[in-house]
Protein backbone atom coordinates (compact mmCIF):
# COMPACT_ATOMS: atom_id res chain seq x y z
CA UNK A 1 0.00 0.00 0.00
CA UNK A 2 2.67 2.45 1.06
CA UNK A 3 6.26 1.87 0.06
CA UNK A 4 9.06 4.30 0.88
CA UNK A 5 12.72 3.88 0.06
CA UNK A 6 15.45 6.13 1.48
CA UNK A 7 12.87 8.86 1.94
CA UNK A 8 14.22 12.24 3.04
CA UNK A 9 12.82 15.69 3.52
CA UNK A 10 14.63 18.92 4.31
CA UNK A 11 13.08 22.07 5.68
CA UNK A 12 15.17 24.98 4.48
CA UNK A 13 15.18 28.01 6.68
CA UNK A 14 15.95 31.27 4.89
CA UNK A 15 16.77 34.73 6.18
CA UNK A 16 15.08 37.86 4.89
CA UNK A 17 17.14 38.06 1.71
CA UNK A 18 16.33 34.46 0.90
CA UNK A 19 19.76 33.08 1.69
CA UNK A 20 19.83 29.65 3.20
CA UNK A 21 20.29 30.01 6.93
CA UNK A 22 20.00 26.43 7.95
CA UNK A 23 18.73 23.09 6.82
CA UNK A 24 16.69 20.83 9.04
CA UNK A 25 16.56 17.24 7.92
CA UNK A 26 13.12 16.20 9.12
CA UNK A 27 13.27 12.82 7.43
CA UNK A 28 16.48 10.97 6.88
CA UNK A 29 16.59 7.77 4.86
CA UNK A 30 13.29 6.24 5.90
CA UNK A 31 12.30 2.82 4.55
CA UNK A 32 8.65 2.15 5.19
CA UNK A 33 6.36 -0.68 4.10
CA UNK A 34 2.68 -0.75 4.93
CA UNK A 35 0.70 -3.72 3.67
CA UNK A 36 -2.91 -3.43 2.50
CA UNK A 37 -5.35 -3.83 5.41
CA UNK A 38 -2.71 -3.27 8.07
CA UNK A 39 -3.08 -1.09 11.15
CA UNK A 40 0.31 0.54 11.54
CA UNK A 41 1.23 3.02 14.24
CA UNK A 42 4.09 5.48 14.13
CA UNK A 43 5.31 6.65 17.52
CA UNK A 44 7.66 9.51 18.14
CA UNK A 45 8.11 12.59 20.26
CA UNK A 46 7.75 16.13 18.91
CA UNK A 47 10.05 16.87 16.01
CA UNK A 48 10.81 13.24 15.23
CA UNK A 49 9.62 13.66 11.65
CA UNK A 50 6.41 11.69 11.99
CA UNK A 51 4.13 14.48 10.73
CA UNK A 52 6.41 15.07 7.77
CA UNK A 53 5.83 11.47 6.67
CA UNK A 54 2.07 12.02 6.80
CA UNK A 55 2.32 15.11 4.61
CA UNK A 56 4.55 13.34 2.10
CA UNK A 57 2.15 10.42 1.82
CA UNK A 58 -0.58 12.94 1.00
CA UNK A 59 1.62 14.73 -1.54
CA UNK A 60 1.41 17.99 0.41
CA UNK A 61 5.19 17.90 0.73
CA UNK A 62 7.36 16.56 -2.04
CA UNK A 63 10.22 14.26 -0.98
CA UNK A 64 13.64 15.88 -1.20
CA UNK A 65 15.28 12.51 -1.76
CA UNK A 66 14.17 8.94 -2.13
CA UNK A 67 10.96 7.48 -3.51
CA UNK A 68 7.49 7.07 -2.10
CA UNK A 69 4.71 5.03 -3.68
CA UNK A 70 1.11 5.06 -2.48
CA UNK A 71 -0.86 2.16 -3.95
CA UNK A 72 1.64 2.03 -6.78
CA UNK A 73 1.43 5.75 -7.57
CA UNK A 74 4.56 7.86 -7.29
CA UNK A 75 3.71 10.85 -5.07
CA UNK A 76 6.26 13.04 -6.85
CA UNK A 77 4.25 12.72 -10.05
CA UNK A 78 2.53 16.12 -10.17
CA UNK A 79 -0.27 14.91 -12.44
CA UNK A 80 -1.41 12.22 -10.03
CA UNK A 81 -1.58 14.41 -6.91
CA UNK A 82 -5.38 14.21 -6.65
CA UNK A 83 -5.35 10.48 -7.16
CA UNK A 84 -2.84 10.09 -4.35
CA UNK A 85 -4.89 12.30 -2.04
CA UNK A 86 -8.03 10.35 -2.76
CA UNK A 87 -6.30 7.01 -2.18
CA UNK A 88 -4.66 8.01 1.09
CA UNK A 89 -6.85 10.42 3.05
CA UNK A 90 -5.23 12.56 5.71
CA UNK A 91 -6.84 13.52 9.04
CA UNK A 92 -5.18 16.33 10.97
CA UNK A 93 -4.66 17.11 14.61
CA UNK A 94 -6.95 20.07 15.22
CA UNK A 95 -10.57 19.06 14.65
CA UNK A 96 -11.80 22.66 14.32
CA UNK A 97 -9.33 23.63 11.63
CA UNK A 98 -10.24 20.88 9.21
CA UNK A 99 -14.01 21.17 9.16
CA UNK A 100 -15.03 23.39 6.26
CA UNK A 101 -18.82 23.61 6.30
CA UNK A 102 -21.23 24.82 8.98
CA UNK A 103 -23.36 21.68 8.83
CA UNK A 104 -21.99 18.19 9.58
CA UNK A 105 -23.36 16.47 6.48
CA UNK A 106 -22.20 19.26 4.19
CA UNK A 107 -18.72 18.94 5.58
CA UNK A 108 -18.68 15.21 4.96
CA UNK A 109 -19.85 15.95 1.41
CA UNK A 110 -16.98 18.39 0.81
CA UNK A 111 -14.52 15.73 -0.38
CA UNK A 112 -16.86 13.98 -2.85
CA UNK A 113 -18.05 17.39 -4.09
CA UNK A 114 -14.45 18.26 -4.92
CA UNK A 115 -14.02 14.96 -6.72
CA UNK A 116 -17.02 15.70 -8.91
CA UNK A 117 -19.15 12.80 -7.67
CA UNK A 118 -22.79 12.97 -8.89
CA UNK A 119 -25.37 14.30 -6.41
CA UNK A 120 -27.21 11.07 -5.55
CA UNK A 121 -23.92 9.21 -5.12
CA UNK A 122 -22.77 11.97 -2.72
CA UNK A 123 -25.88 11.38 -0.60
CA UNK A 124 -25.15 7.65 -0.49
CA UNK A 125 -21.53 8.23 0.48
CA UNK A 126 -22.44 10.73 3.20
CA UNK A 127 -24.97 8.29 4.68
CA UNK A 128 -22.40 5.51 4.58
CA UNK A 129 -19.58 7.59 6.09
CA UNK A 130 -21.69 9.05 8.90
CA UNK A 131 -23.02 5.62 9.78
CA UNK A 132 -19.51 4.13 9.94
CA UNK A 133 -18.39 6.74 12.50
CA UNK A 134 -21.75 6.63 14.33
CA UNK A 135 -22.57 10.28 13.73
CA UNK A 136 -25.77 9.85 11.71
CA UNK A 137 -27.96 11.46 14.36
CA UNK A 138 -25.86 14.63 14.22
CA UNK A 139 -25.97 15.07 10.45
CA UNK A 140 -27.87 18.37 10.56
CA UNK A 141 -25.98 19.82 13.54
CA UNK A 142 -23.42 22.56 13.52
CA UNK A 143 -19.85 21.29 14.10
CA UNK A 144 -19.49 23.92 16.83
CA UNK A 145 -22.04 22.07 18.94
CA UNK A 146 -20.03 18.82 18.93
CA UNK A 147 -17.39 17.54 21.36
CA UNK A 148 -13.77 17.16 20.26
CA UNK A 149 -14.09 13.41 19.75
CA UNK A 150 -17.25 13.86 17.70
CA UNK A 151 -15.63 16.54 15.54
CA UNK A 152 -12.69 14.28 14.87
CA UNK A 153 -15.09 11.49 13.87
CA UNK A 154 -16.78 13.90 11.47
CA UNK A 155 -13.35 14.65 10.01
CA UNK A 156 -12.77 10.92 9.57
CA UNK A 157 -16.18 10.61 7.91
CA UNK A 158 -15.18 13.42 5.56
CA UNK A 159 -12.19 11.36 4.43
CA UNK A 160 -14.21 8.14 4.36
CA UNK A 161 -16.71 9.69 1.93
CA UNK A 162 -13.87 9.99 -0.58
CA UNK A 163 -13.60 6.17 -0.52
CA UNK A 164 -9.90 5.98 0.31
CA UNK A 165 -7.95 2.74 0.50
CA UNK A 166 -5.84 4.08 3.29
CA UNK A 167 -6.32 6.71 6.01
CA UNK A 168 -3.34 8.50 7.52
CA UNK A 169 -4.01 10.22 10.84
CA UNK A 170 -1.57 12.82 12.11
CA UNK A 171 -1.97 12.88 15.90
CA UNK A 172 -5.76 12.81 15.71
CA UNK A 173 -6.17 12.52 19.47
CA UNK A 174 -3.65 15.09 20.69
CA UNK A 175 -6.31 17.72 21.39
CA UNK A 176 -9.00 15.41 22.76
CA UNK A 177 -10.05 14.38 26.24
CA UNK A 178 -9.57 10.72 27.26
CA UNK A 179 -13.17 9.84 26.34
CA UNK A 180 -12.87 11.36 22.86
CA UNK A 181 -9.53 9.64 22.39
CA UNK A 182 -11.04 6.22 23.02
CA UNK A 183 -13.96 6.94 20.66
CA UNK A 184 -11.60 7.85 17.83
CA UNK A 185 -9.27 4.89 18.31
CA UNK A 186 -12.21 2.48 18.49
CA UNK A 187 -13.65 3.95 15.30
CA UNK A 188 -10.31 3.44 13.55
CA UNK A 189 -10.10 -0.20 14.57
CA UNK A 190 -13.64 -0.79 13.35
CA UNK A 191 -12.87 0.78 9.99
CA UNK A 192 -9.75 -1.32 9.73
CA UNK A 193 -11.53 -4.56 10.61
CA UNK A 194 -14.92 -4.11 8.92
CA UNK A 195 -14.05 -2.03 5.86
CA UNK A 196 -10.53 -3.32 5.31
CA UNK A 197 -9.10 0.19 5.20
CA UNK A 198 -5.39 0.48 5.83
CA UNK A 199 -4.74 2.74 8.81
CA UNK A 200 -1.54 4.61 9.51
CA UNK A 201 -1.87 6.18 12.96
CA UNK A 202 0.69 8.75 14.00
CA UNK A 203 0.70 9.53 17.69
CA UNK A 204 2.78 9.94 20.78
CA UNK A 205 0.47 8.07 23.13
CA UNK A 206 1.75 4.53 23.58
CA UNK A 207 -1.52 3.21 25.02
CA UNK A 208 -3.30 4.00 21.74
CA UNK A 209 -1.15 1.72 19.66
CA UNK A 210 -1.31 -1.46 21.72
CA UNK A 211 -3.77 -3.10 19.32
CA UNK A 212 -1.91 -2.14 16.15
CA UNK A 213 -0.48 -4.80 13.85
CA UNK A 214 2.86 -3.07 13.73
CA UNK A 215 4.52 -0.26 15.64
CA UNK A 216 7.24 1.96 14.25
CA UNK A 217 9.22 4.26 16.52
CA UNK A 218 10.82 7.33 14.98
CA UNK A 219 13.39 9.68 16.34
CA UNK A 220 15.38 12.39 14.61
CA UNK A 221 13.93 11.62 11.19
CA UNK A 222 14.91 7.96 11.30
CA UNK A 223 13.10 4.75 12.09
CA UNK A 224 14.72 3.48 15.26
CA UNK A 225 12.53 0.56 16.31
CA UNK A 226 9.81 -1.52 14.70
CA UNK A 227 7.86 -4.66 15.38
CA UNK A 228 4.67 -5.84 17.04
CA UNK A 229 3.49 -3.77 20.03
CA UNK A 230 4.69 -6.47 22.46
CA UNK A 231 8.15 -6.58 20.92
CA UNK A 232 8.54 -2.83 20.94
CA UNK A 233 7.11 -2.17 24.37
CA UNK A 234 9.32 -4.73 26.06
CA UNK A 235 12.32 -2.49 25.33
CA UNK A 236 11.43 0.16 27.92
CA UNK A 237 14.93 1.63 28.29
CA UNK A 238 15.26 2.18 24.56
CA UNK A 239 11.81 3.81 24.36
CA UNK A 240 12.74 6.18 27.14
CA UNK A 241 15.97 7.04 25.37
CA UNK A 242 13.82 8.15 22.42
CA UNK A 243 11.85 10.51 24.69
CA UNK A 244 8.62 8.52 24.67
CA UNK A 245 6.28 8.53 27.64
CA UNK A 246 6.17 4.96 28.78
CA UNK A 247 2.94 4.12 30.69
CA UNK A 248 3.50 3.68 34.42
CA UNK A 249 2.33 0.04 34.51
CA UNK A 250 4.65 -0.87 31.69
CA UNK A 251 7.57 0.67 33.49
CA UNK A 252 6.64 -0.93 36.82
CA UNK A 253 6.29 -4.34 35.21
CA UNK A 254 9.59 -3.85 33.44
CA UNK A 255 11.38 -2.92 36.65
CA UNK A 256 9.80 -5.83 38.53
CA UNK A 257 10.91 -8.16 35.79
CA UNK A 258 14.44 -6.84 36.01
CA UNK A 259 14.20 -7.47 39.75
CA UNK A 260 13.61 -11.15 39.12
CA UNK A 261 9.84 -11.48 39.06
CA UNK A 262 8.61 -13.57 36.18
CA UNK A 263 6.28 -11.28 34.19
CA UNK A 264 5.51 -11.29 30.46
CA UNK A 265 6.99 -8.63 28.17
CA UNK A 266 5.26 -5.43 27.11
CA UNK A 267 2.46 -5.09 29.67
CA UNK A 268 0.43 -2.02 28.73
CA UNK A 269 -2.75 -1.97 30.81
CA UNK A 270 -3.53 -2.25 34.51
CA UNK A 271 -5.69 -5.29 33.81
CA UNK A 272 -2.92 -7.17 32.02
CA UNK A 273 -0.57 -6.36 34.90
CA UNK A 274 -2.99 -7.54 37.58
CA UNK A 275 -3.73 -10.73 35.66
CA UNK A 276 -0.04 -11.41 35.23
CA UNK A 277 0.64 -10.83 38.92
CA UNK A 278 -2.26 -13.08 39.95
CA UNK A 279 -0.94 -15.73 37.62
CA UNK A 280 2.26 -15.78 39.66
CA UNK A 281 0.75 -17.84 42.45
CA UNK B 1 -20.89 36.79 26.62
CA UNK B 2 -19.35 37.10 23.18
CA UNK B 3 -20.79 33.75 22.28
CA UNK B 4 -24.35 34.97 22.40
CA UNK B 5 -23.96 37.08 19.27
CA UNK B 6 -25.89 35.58 16.38
CA UNK B 7 -24.76 35.99 12.83
CA UNK B 8 -27.18 37.67 10.54
CA UNK B 9 -30.69 37.95 11.85
CA UNK B 10 -32.38 34.79 10.68
CA UNK B 11 -35.84 34.28 12.15
CA UNK B 12 -36.62 30.56 12.05
CA UNK B 13 -40.20 29.81 11.00
CA UNK B 14 -41.97 27.49 8.61
CA UNK B 15 -43.42 29.60 5.85
CA UNK B 16 -43.63 29.72 2.08
CA UNK B 17 -41.18 32.61 2.07
CA UNK B 18 -38.66 30.64 4.13
CA UNK B 19 -38.96 27.72 1.74
CA UNK B 20 -38.36 29.78 -1.40
CA UNK B 21 -35.16 29.29 -3.34
CA UNK B 22 -32.57 31.84 -2.11
CA UNK B 23 -32.01 32.93 -5.71
CA UNK B 24 -35.65 33.98 -5.95
CA UNK B 25 -35.39 35.96 -2.76
CA UNK B 26 -32.16 37.66 -3.80
CA UNK B 27 -33.54 38.59 -7.19
CA UNK B 28 -36.89 39.71 -5.77
CA UNK B 29 -35.18 41.96 -3.23
CA UNK B 30 -33.12 43.52 -5.99
CA UNK B 31 -36.22 44.12 -8.10
CA UNK B 32 -38.10 45.50 -5.12
CA UNK B 33 -35.30 47.98 -4.45
CA UNK B 34 -35.25 49.05 -8.09
CA UNK B 35 -39.05 49.33 -8.13
CA UNK B 36 -38.80 51.91 -5.36
CA UNK B 37 -37.48 54.34 -7.96
CA UNK B 38 -40.00 53.54 -10.67
CA UNK B 39 -42.97 55.54 -9.42
CA UNK B 40 -43.69 59.18 -8.73
CA UNK B 41 -47.14 59.37 -7.18
CA UNK B 42 -48.44 58.10 -3.88
CA UNK B 43 -50.45 55.38 -5.62
CA UNK B 44 -47.09 53.67 -6.14
CA UNK B 45 -46.47 53.74 -2.42
CA UNK B 46 -49.80 52.12 -1.77
CA UNK B 47 -49.09 49.31 -4.26
CA UNK B 48 -45.58 48.72 -2.85
CA UNK B 49 -46.94 48.88 0.69
CA UNK B 50 -49.64 46.30 -0.02
CA UNK B 51 -47.09 44.01 -1.67
CA UNK B 52 -44.72 44.33 1.27
CA UNK B 53 -47.44 43.69 3.85
CA UNK B 54 -48.60 40.58 1.97
CA UNK B 55 -45.06 39.16 1.94
CA UNK B 56 -44.58 39.96 5.62
CA UNK B 57 -47.85 38.20 6.49
CA UNK B 58 -46.80 35.18 4.40
CA UNK B 59 -43.37 35.02 6.02
CA UNK B 60 -44.83 34.67 9.53
CA UNK B 61 -42.13 36.98 10.90
CA UNK B 62 -43.70 39.23 13.54
CA UNK B 63 -43.80 42.88 12.46
CA UNK B 64 -42.16 43.97 15.73
CA UNK B 65 -39.17 41.83 14.91
CA UNK B 66 -38.79 43.46 11.51
CA UNK B 67 -39.06 46.99 12.86
CA UNK B 68 -36.26 46.19 15.31
CA UNK B 69 -33.95 46.20 12.33
CA UNK B 70 -34.81 49.85 11.72
CA UNK B 71 -33.25 50.96 14.99
CA UNK B 72 -29.77 51.07 13.55
CA UNK B 73 -30.72 53.37 10.68
CA UNK B 74 -33.00 55.62 12.68
CA UNK B 75 -30.47 58.47 12.54
CA UNK B 76 -30.02 58.16 8.79
CA UNK B 77 -33.77 58.31 8.32
CA UNK B 78 -34.08 61.48 10.44
CA UNK B 79 -31.24 63.21 8.60
CA UNK B 80 -32.78 62.42 5.23
CA UNK B 81 -36.10 63.82 6.35
CA UNK B 82 -34.62 67.03 7.75
CA UNK B 83 -32.44 67.69 4.72
CA UNK B 84 -35.30 67.05 2.37
CA UNK B 85 -37.52 69.48 4.22
CA UNK B 86 -34.88 72.20 4.37
CA UNK B 87 -33.19 71.91 1.04
CA UNK B 88 -36.09 71.55 -1.39
CA UNK B 89 -36.99 74.72 -3.27
CA UNK B 90 -40.61 75.63 -3.79
CA UNK B 91 -43.41 77.62 -2.28
CA UNK B 92 -42.17 78.71 1.07
CA UNK B 93 -44.42 78.07 4.03
CA UNK B 94 -42.17 79.21 6.75
CA UNK B 95 -38.83 81.02 6.79
CA UNK B 96 -36.38 81.69 9.58
CA UNK B 97 -32.83 82.82 8.83
CA UNK B 98 -31.41 80.20 6.43
CA UNK B 99 -34.13 77.64 7.13
CA UNK B 100 -36.82 77.60 4.49
CA UNK B 101 -39.64 75.10 4.71
CA UNK B 102 -41.62 74.57 1.55
CA UNK B 103 -44.68 72.52 0.71
CA UNK B 104 -42.66 70.55 -1.83
CA UNK B 105 -40.03 69.92 0.83
CA UNK B 106 -42.52 68.36 3.21
CA UNK B 107 -43.96 66.27 0.42
CA UNK B 108 -40.51 65.10 -0.66
CA UNK B 109 -39.52 64.29 2.90
CA UNK B 110 -42.58 62.17 3.53
CA UNK B 111 -42.13 60.30 0.26
CA UNK B 112 -38.41 59.78 0.76
CA UNK B 113 -39.01 58.58 4.30
CA UNK B 114 -41.44 55.93 3.12
CA UNK B 115 -39.13 54.96 0.31
CA UNK B 116 -36.25 54.30 2.71
CA UNK B 117 -38.57 52.56 5.14
CA UNK B 118 -39.77 50.19 2.41
CA UNK B 119 -36.23 49.60 1.16
CA UNK B 120 -34.92 48.58 4.54
CA UNK B 121 -37.89 46.44 5.47
CA UNK B 122 -37.77 44.75 2.07
CA UNK B 123 -34.13 43.82 2.31
CA UNK B 124 -34.19 42.81 5.97
CA UNK B 125 -37.13 40.57 5.17
CA UNK B 126 -34.75 38.62 2.95
CA UNK B 127 -32.08 38.19 5.64
CA UNK B 128 -34.78 37.32 8.17
CA UNK B 129 -36.09 34.44 6.11
CA UNK B 130 -32.85 33.09 4.62
CA UNK B 131 -29.94 31.51 6.53
CA UNK B 132 -26.50 32.91 5.73
CA UNK B 133 -25.57 29.57 4.21
CA UNK B 134 -28.53 29.59 1.85
CA UNK B 135 -27.66 33.14 0.90
CA UNK B 136 -24.10 32.17 -0.04
CA UNK B 137 -25.42 29.22 -2.00
CA UNK B 138 -27.93 31.43 -3.75
CA UNK B 139 -25.29 33.98 -4.66
CA UNK B 140 -22.93 31.34 -5.98
CA UNK B 141 -25.48 29.72 -8.27
CA UNK B 142 -27.42 32.88 -9.04
CA UNK B 143 -24.38 34.87 -10.08
CA UNK B 144 -22.72 32.02 -11.97
CA UNK B 145 -22.97 34.03 -15.17
CA UNK B 146 -20.52 36.59 -13.80
CA UNK B 147 -17.75 34.01 -14.05
CA UNK B 148 -17.59 34.72 -17.76
CA UNK B 149 -16.36 38.22 -17.03
CA UNK B 150 -13.71 36.83 -14.66
CA UNK B 151 -15.47 37.55 -11.38
CA UNK B 152 -14.47 34.75 -8.96
CA UNK B 153 -18.00 33.98 -7.79
CA UNK B 154 -17.24 30.52 -6.43
CA UNK B 155 -14.18 31.70 -4.51
CA UNK B 156 -16.11 34.58 -3.00
CA UNK B 157 -18.92 32.27 -1.91
CA UNK B 158 -16.41 29.80 -0.46
CA UNK B 159 -14.73 32.61 1.47
CA UNK B 160 -18.05 33.75 2.83
CA UNK B 161 -19.09 30.30 3.99
CA UNK B 162 -15.71 29.69 5.63
CA UNK B 163 -15.97 33.05 7.38
CA UNK B 164 -19.41 32.05 8.66
CA UNK B 165 -18.00 28.78 9.95
CA UNK B 166 -15.10 30.43 11.76
CA UNK B 167 -16.79 33.48 13.27
CA UNK B 168 -18.11 31.57 16.31
CA UNK B 169 -14.74 29.84 16.76
CA UNK B 170 -12.83 33.11 16.69
CA UNK B 171 -15.38 34.70 19.04
CA UNK B 172 -14.81 31.92 21.53
CA UNK B 173 -11.09 32.40 21.13
CA UNK B 174 -11.36 36.16 21.77
CA UNK B 175 -13.30 35.36 24.91
CA UNK B 176 -10.56 32.97 26.04
CA UNK B 177 -7.75 35.43 25.32
CA UNK B 178 -9.61 38.21 27.14
CA UNK B 179 -10.02 36.01 30.18
CA UNK B 180 -6.37 34.99 30.07
CA UNK B 181 -5.28 38.62 29.86
CA UNK B 182 -7.66 39.71 32.64
CA UNK B 183 -6.28 36.95 34.82
CA UNK B 184 -2.89 38.58 34.40
CA UNK B 185 -4.23 41.99 35.39
CA UNK B 186 -5.28 43.52 32.08
CA UNK B 187 -8.13 45.98 32.43
CA UNK B 188 -10.58 46.38 29.56
CA UNK B 189 -13.43 48.10 31.34
CA UNK B 190 -11.88 51.25 32.75
CA UNK B 191 -9.70 54.11 31.63
CA UNK B 192 -9.89 56.72 28.91
CA UNK B 193 -10.72 55.89 25.33
CA UNK B 194 -7.08 55.74 24.22
CA UNK B 195 -6.15 53.56 27.16
CA UNK B 196 -8.95 51.18 26.37
CA UNK B 197 -7.96 50.98 22.74
CA UNK B 198 -4.40 50.28 23.78
CA UNK B 199 -5.63 47.52 26.09
CA UNK B 200 -7.09 45.76 23.07
CA UNK B 201 -3.71 45.28 21.40
CA UNK B 202 -2.77 42.26 23.55
CA UNK B 203 -6.06 40.69 22.47
CA UNK B 204 -5.79 41.28 18.76
CA UNK B 205 -2.18 40.22 18.33
CA UNK B 206 -2.69 36.65 19.60
CA UNK B 207 -6.06 36.50 17.85
CA UNK B 208 -4.50 37.39 14.50
CA UNK B 209 -1.67 34.93 14.94
CA UNK B 210 -4.06 32.13 15.77
CA UNK B 211 -6.35 33.09 12.88
CA UNK B 212 -3.44 32.84 10.45
CA UNK B 213 -2.44 29.50 11.89
CA UNK B 214 -6.00 28.24 11.53
CA UNK B 215 -6.13 29.51 7.96
CA UNK B 216 -2.93 27.64 7.16
CA UNK B 217 -4.25 24.42 8.72
CA UNK B 218 -7.57 24.74 6.95
CA UNK B 219 -5.94 25.35 3.59
CA UNK B 220 -3.90 22.20 4.02
CA UNK B 221 -6.93 20.19 5.13
CA UNK B 222 -8.89 21.43 2.12
CA UNK B 223 -6.10 20.44 -0.23
CA UNK B 224 -5.88 17.05 1.42
CA UNK B 225 -9.56 16.65 0.59
CA UNK B 226 -8.88 17.37 -3.06
CA UNK B 227 -10.22 20.92 -3.13
CA UNK B 228 -9.13 22.55 -6.38
CA UNK B 229 -11.49 25.46 -6.71
CA UNK B 230 -14.41 25.26 -9.04
CA UNK B 231 -12.98 22.65 -11.40
CA UNK B 232 -15.67 20.09 -12.13
CA UNK B 233 -17.10 20.34 -8.65
CA UNK B 234 -20.52 18.87 -7.90
CA UNK B 235 -22.91 19.73 -5.11
CA UNK B 236 -24.60 17.58 -2.51
CA UNK B 237 -27.66 19.82 -2.42
CA UNK B 238 -27.74 21.72 -5.70
CA UNK B 239 -30.34 24.47 -5.82
CA UNK B 240 -33.36 23.44 -7.83
CA UNK B 241 -36.32 25.62 -8.72
CA UNK B 242 -39.65 24.32 -7.44
CA UNK B 243 -43.19 25.20 -8.45
CA UNK B 244 -43.55 27.86 -5.78
CA UNK B 245 -40.38 29.55 -7.01
CA UNK B 246 -41.95 29.93 -10.43
CA UNK B 247 -45.07 31.38 -8.82
CA UNK B 248 -42.89 33.79 -6.88
CA UNK B 249 -41.22 35.00 -10.07
CA UNK B 250 -44.65 35.41 -11.67
CA UNK B 251 -45.96 37.48 -8.77
CA UNK B 252 -42.83 39.57 -8.93
CA UNK B 253 -43.49 40.41 -12.59
CA UNK B 254 -47.12 41.12 -11.76
CA UNK B 255 -46.10 43.41 -8.93
CA UNK B 256 -43.84 45.50 -11.15
CA UNK B 257 -46.50 45.66 -13.89
CA UNK B 258 -49.27 46.72 -11.50
CA UNK B 259 -46.96 49.24 -9.87
CA UNK B 260 -46.08 50.97 -13.14
CA UNK B 261 -49.56 50.85 -14.61
CA UNK B 262 -51.26 52.08 -11.43
CA UNK B 263 -48.71 54.83 -11.00
CA UNK B 264 -49.10 56.07 -14.59
CA UNK B 265 -52.91 55.84 -14.86
CA UNK B 266 -54.37 56.23 -11.39
CA UNK B 267 -51.55 58.36 -10.09
CA UNK B 268 -52.32 61.67 -11.81
CA UNK B 269 -56.04 61.37 -11.05
CA UNK B 270 -55.46 60.60 -7.40
CA UNK B 271 -52.85 63.30 -7.15
CA UNK B 272 -55.06 66.04 -8.54
CA UNK B 273 -56.78 66.90 -5.23
CA UNK B 274 -53.38 67.12 -3.61
CA UNK B 275 -52.04 69.30 -6.39
CA UNK B 276 -55.12 71.51 -6.11
CA UNK B 277 -54.63 71.71 -2.36
CA UNK B 278 -51.02 72.67 -2.67
CA UNK B 279 -51.68 75.28 -5.37
CA UNK B 280 -54.42 76.84 -3.27
CA UNK B 281 -52.13 76.65 -0.26
CA UNK B 282 -49.34 78.39 -2.13
CA UNK B 283 -51.80 81.01 -3.37
CA UNK B 284 -52.82 81.61 0.20
CA UNK B 285 -49.23 81.91 1.29
CA UNK B 286 -48.64 84.33 -1.55
CA UNK B 287 -51.57 86.52 -0.52
CA UNK B 288 -50.49 86.32 3.09
CA UNK B 289 -47.01 87.44 2.15
CA UNK B 290 -48.34 90.35 0.10
CA UNK B 291 -50.38 91.61 2.99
Amino acid sequence: MIKARKLAYEYIRRDEEGNVEGIIRALDGVDLDVKRGDFVAILGHNGSGKSTIAKEINAILEPTEGTLYVDGIDVSNGEKVWEVRQTAGLVFQNPDNQIVASVVEEDVAFGPENLGVPTDEIHKRVDYALERVEMTSYRKSSPNALSGGQKQRVAIAGILAMKPKCIVLDEPTAMLDPGGRKEVIRTLHELNKNEGITILLITHYMTEVKDADKVIVMDDGKIVMQGTPKQVFSRVDELKAHHLDVPQVTELAYELKKGGINLPDGILTNKEFVDALLGQR
Amino acid sequence: MLRDITIGQYYPAKSVIHRLDPRVKLFATLIFIVSMFLFKTFVGYIVAGIALITVIKMSKVPFKFIVKGLKTIWMLLCFTLIFNVILTDGTILFEWKFIKISIEGIRNAIFMGFRLFFLIIGSSLMTLTTTPNQLTDGMETGLRGLKKIKIPVHEMAMMMSIALRFIPILMEETDKIMKAQSARGADFEEGKLMERIRALVPIFVPLFISAFRRANDLAMAMEARCYRGDNNRTRMNPLKYKKEDGLAYLSLVLYVAILIVADRTLGPIAESPITKLSTSLSAMVHIFNCL
